[in-house]
């Protein structure tokens, strides 16, 4: 049985694409399904960060193509869910270091391992992006609600699409209040004007930072509204129907005595 | 074309030459911290303080810095029409009708960082410089080809930096491969003093710990700067903006007006919500 | 606060700048994207002009400009002289005109036939088209 091979990918950098790539696998995981997260961000890797790894790694994806190991060596079970494993980038290296082709190969020999196979791109559209999308059949972009970040994911999609590959959308950091003043972006502006298909909406929530310290992808922290908007997420991947929450925007005295800074 | 251009700023005899201009690239390592911004805004607040501006979008393929500042229907040449000879210096570089002094030279939507030649980037930075005060290089993400052409004819450096492990990381790794033959600095924008305060988030300190850095400023997380791009008006024109008078002071920082140690953003108090700037 | 007394006076809300500056420089940025559409463009547009004058289409230059709100085509198309007699359009989907230009042609004028019905075809884009015709 062969995996679904995904890469989270947007263009800008900054939008959440690591976040997103860890936090949907931990919901996967958590769900059941085996999951491979890969960081190709070669030089710069922070999935292993996001995900309190750091100090676990001993094989990289470069020393896995280069055949320095195997590639079950390289791969870092995580210590709260036995379904999730992280094949980290190299830090000292670039991304040259390896071909589309290299890439594509390892992510198939990952796909006979696990059901899901989620490829964390790195930020442009470069040699770097090019890896990244060698090895996945689908994608998904990530963007925030800004015009920077909306005209870098329309260059993205662009590029998908002369790949025939199949691409669903996630917003995040979404602020209803910003929304709401007409500050920011709405949801509907934002897929009418890229044309993709909605995945899910993440809100702003300083919960992220605080948790991407700590080693521990929110996804698995309990009561969190984050959680459980990744678990839908996770729900929808796995072709089922699901409501997009209703994200209310904070009152005015909410946001006064908010404990945001 | 460069040539062309240099040969018309040789002065004639007895007259002062001007002094060279400063090239200042502003990098990151991680995306999505602020460069653009941080340019756009720091340019545009040299140019109000009378200096002759000129940022260089150096993220080919994904260029922002034009829309960042309202100035996206007013590109007709980048800098790779440049280089390739398609276009002078003067045609490409674009003007401001808020900010007489500063201009604009934009990227190349539809190439790539590897079209761009290191060597002609730099001399290009170089002969801007013989006719600016300041030259910005707004650099890609990254720590591939469009960061090594970004660097290059640049002699200092600003990192922007948020208070967060990724972010520090990778501001890191860029000021190793600065070397020591620039002038680096730092500037830690979106902090969040609450969020400090309760130990949720990093402070300047700690992230300081790691880099080493003289300390440019330091810029507090507002929405105002959303608000802003959406409308392609940098906040350092707003007088009314905390964000935009951040940016004003590192300005008269970089210029040498300002010789104070750059202040942290404190916590907004009750009223601060209510009647400061934007909340 | 501020955005709340912008509002109150007529100033339209950022988000709504934002989202017509941003299909603005999506269709400039798909424009320069798509140089093969561009080249068909030009193409059909030389076919259409060059029934009514006569052109030099080496030195034809098709461009895309962006202005303050809209995006306008800018042909540049040398004319090298008037066409003889303008060359009707090809076949239409009105029986009557083409047997009147073929009468009006000394054509032999074909038999009417009944014929089915045709789906008209799309509208073209709303683009904002402007053609310069200048002379050489």
């Amino acid at each position: 049985m062969s995996a679904r091979r995904i890469v989270f990918t947007s263009g800008k950098g900054g939008v959440g694409k690591t976040t997103t790539t860890a936090n949907v696998g931990a919901a996967l995981a958590k769900s059941g399904k085996r999951v491979v997260l890969v960081d190709a961000d070669i030089g710069l890797r922070n999935l292993d960060l996001v995900l309190g790894v750091e100090k676990r790694i001993v094989f990289d994806l470069v020393e896995v193509v280069e055949g320095r190991c195997q590639l079950r060596q390289a791969l870092i079970k995580d210590k709260r869910l036995e379904n999730l494993s992280i094949l980290p980038a190299a830090q000292t290296r670039d991304k040259t270091a390896i071909s589309e082709a290299q890439m594509a190969g390892v992510m198939e020999q990952l796909s006979a391992l696990c059901d899901y196979v989620l490829i964390d791109c790195p930020a442009g559209i470069e040699h770097g992006f090019r890896n990244a999308l060698a090895g996945a059949s689908e994608a998904i972009v990530v963007t925030t609600p800004e015009v920077s970040a909306i005209r870098d994911a329309d260059r993205v999609i662009g590029k998908l699409h002369e790949r025939g590959m199949p691409v669903r959308l996630i917003i995040n950091r979404i602020r209803p209040e910003m929304v709401r003043s007409g500050d920011m972006l709405a949801v509907d502006d934002v897929t009418e004007i890229l044309a993709a298909e909605l995945l899910g909406i993440v809100p702003d929530d300083e919960e992220v930072i605080d948790t991407t310290n700590k080693g521990e992808p929110v996804a698995l922290v309990p009561d969190s509204r984050l959680a459980a908007i990744y678990a839908k997420i996770a729900r929808r991947l796995e072709g089922e129907l699901v409501p997009f929450t209703v994200l209310s925007a904070p009152s005015f005295l909410e946001r006064l005595f908010r404990k945001a800074g | 074309m460069i040539n062309e251009v240099v040969q018309d700023e040789v002065p004639a005899t007895g007259t002062v030459r001007r002094p060279r201009g400063r090239a200042i690239v502003v990098t990151s390592g991680k995306g999505g911290v602020g460069k653009t911004t941080t340019t756009a805004n720091i340019g545009t607040a040299l140019a109000v303080l009378g200096n002759t501006v000129v940022m260089v979008d150096a993220d080919v393929g994904l260029r922002n810095l034009d829309i960042v500042l309202g100035l996206e229907a007013r590109v007709r040449h980048h800098v790779l029409d440049v280089l390739e000879g398609k276009s002078t210096i003067e045609d490409a570089l674009v003007s401001d009708k808020r900010v007489p002094k500063l201009r604009l030279l934009a990227a190349a939507q539809t190439r790539e960082k590897d079209d761009v030649d290191t060597a002609a980037f730099r001399d290009l930075i170089g002969s801007l410089r013989d006719r600016f005060d300041f030259v910005l290089i707004d650099c890609p993400a990254g720590i591939e080809k469009g960061f090594v052409n970004a660097i290059a004819g640049a002699d200092e450096a600003i990192v922007v930096c948020t208070p967060e492990v990724s972010a520090v990381r990778d501001a890191d790794r860029v000021v190793g491969l600065l070397g020591d033959d620039r002038t680096v600095q730092l500037i830690v924008n979106r902090l969040r003093p609450a969020l400090v305060r309760k130990g949720k988030m990093l402070s300047v300190e700690d992230v300081n710990d790691i880099l080493h850095l003289p300390l440019l400023g330091v810029i507090a997380e507002a929405p105002d700067v959303i608000v802003s791009t959406n409308r392609g008006q940098p906040v350092a024109l707003d007088p009314a903006s905390e964000v935009g008078e951040a940016y004003r002071t590192i300005a008269r920082r970089i210029t040498g007006q300002d010789t104070a140690a750059p202040e942290i953003p404190r916590e907004k108090t009750l009223f601060g919500k209510l009647f400061g700037g934007r909340s | 606060m501020i955005e709340f007394f912008n509002r109150l006076f007529g100033r339209e809300p950022s988000s709504r700048t934002a989202k017509e500056r941003l299909k603005l420089v999506l269709l400039s940025d798909h424009l320069s994207l798509a140089p093969d559409v561009v080249e068909a463009l030009k193409h059909d547009l030389l076919e259409v002009i060059s029934r009514y004058v006569e052109v030099d289409a080496a030195n034809v230059d098709v461009s895309f400009e962006q202005r303050e709100k809209q995006i306008a085509m800018l042909a540049n198309i040398p004319i090298l002289g008037m066409q003889k007699r303008p060359s009707p359009p090809p076949a239409s989907t009105n029986g009557s005109s083409k047997r009147r230009k073929a009468a009006a042609n000394g054509q032999a004028v074909p038999r009417r036939r009944r014929r089915k019905r045709q789906p008209l075809p799309p509208a073209p884009q709303p683009q904002l088209v402007q053609s310069l015709a200048q002379p050489t």
